[in-house]
């Protein structure tokens, strides 16, 4: 059993830590596109900040250290999305191999 | 939705960086990410549903691309510059900010008042909290675990990292950042400032200085 420590893995506050790297970048559009689709979906009713947050959380430590943020949020909307039932696992698992046979980058698969 | 009309938005024309000067993440130009296919894929589905429009994620985009610190720096520049103002914008961030024409969105606003004795630094511990549509989306740093971690123990250890050292008299005052009530720091306007035109000021307004990690500088 794993030893609680009174917070869980997102409450950061107080930990100890590194240097801050002030890194910038400029997001890609994909990033963007990752960020449309949560506001787009909340303001639709599909979804909440709280239940963007509550996939995120769940997804634990690991999650954060493998994941990019963008993609820790689109696992995140993608399962909102089928909890809300707009779409369903099936039709996502179709849909990502139809992307996938279009071209091996980005651009060529959107 | 092949060869959509934003991908213009990303070409690879500026020597990869961006007009802003920052490297452009790898996209279009890698390989298709697991990830990135789901993005494409729920994106598809959701249109095919009917549940978005195409026009709408456009929409969304270009609003997204027009946030930049800039909104900020008007804000703060007219609260230097207009004491009704600043008042206003200290009782109710949000509200004052929609008169000058900004959308907030549903969260709370609140300004915290940067003085000769106070400064104030805004973090959000729980996740990557941020006053997004006054100032953009955060950077990087500010999504860290380091900035995350540390901001609430150490805040003068994290600020110098910054390069901003402030006297031993000064009290710092760290504000942490909820899904639904965000913060903005309201800088103390420099002395060399005094006197200039509120168009003058925004450009003295980073937004280092508005998250509480840096201070206004003259435009260079």
């Amino acid at each position: 059993m794993t030893e609680f420590f009174g917070k869980r893995w997102h409450d950061m506050g107080g930990n100890p830590a590194g240097p801050i790297t002030p890194e910038e970048h400029d997001f890609a559009l994909w990033e963007k596109r990752v960020d449309a689709l949560m506001v787009l979906t909340s303001a639709a009713g599909l979804m909440t900040t709280d239940s963007l947050r509550r996939v995120l959380e769940d997804m634990g430590a690991d999650a954060y250290e493998t994941m990019t943020y963008y993609e820790r949020w689109i696992a995140s909307i993608a399962q909102n999305m089928v909890e809300a039932g707009a779409v369903t696992t099936e039709e996502l698992g179709s849909k990502i191999a139809e992307v996938r046979a279009r071209g091996v980058t980005y651009g060529a698969a959107s | 939705m092949p060869h959509d009309h934003y991908d213009h938005e990303h070409d690879h024309s500026h020597e990869g960086l961006s007009p802003s000067g920052h490297p452009y993440r790898a996209d279009n130009d890698t390989d298709l990410s697991y990830w990135q296919a789901m993005e494409i894929a729920l994106r598809e589905l959701l249109i095919e549903k009917g549940h978005l429009t195409a026009a709408q994620l456009h929409a969304q985009i270009n609003a997204m691309d027009s946030r930049s610190p800039a909104n900020g720096a008007r804000v703060v520049a007219r609260a230097w510059v207009d004491p009704e103002f600043k008042a206003a914008l200290l009782a109710d961030a949000g509200a004052a900010s929609r008169v000058m024409g900004f959308d907030i969105g549903p969260m709370h606003l609140i300004a915290l008042e940067n003085t000769k004795e106070v400064h104030n630094v805004v973090v959000c511990t729980l996740c990557s909290c941020y006053p997004r549509n006054l100032l953009g989306l955060p950077p990087d740093w500010y999504k860290s675990r380091a900035y995350r971690s540390r901001t609430v123990i150490e805040p003068r250890k994290v600020l110098s990292e910054f390069g901003l050292e402030l006297p031993e008299h000064m009290q710092v005052r760290v504000h942490d950042s909820t899904a639904d009530m965000r913060y903005i720091v309201l800088p103390a306007q420099p002395e060399a400032s005094l006197g200039l035109t509120e168009e003058e000021l925004a450009a003295w307004v980073t937004r280092d200085s508005m998250i509480g990690v840096g201070l206004p500088q003259a435009p260079q």
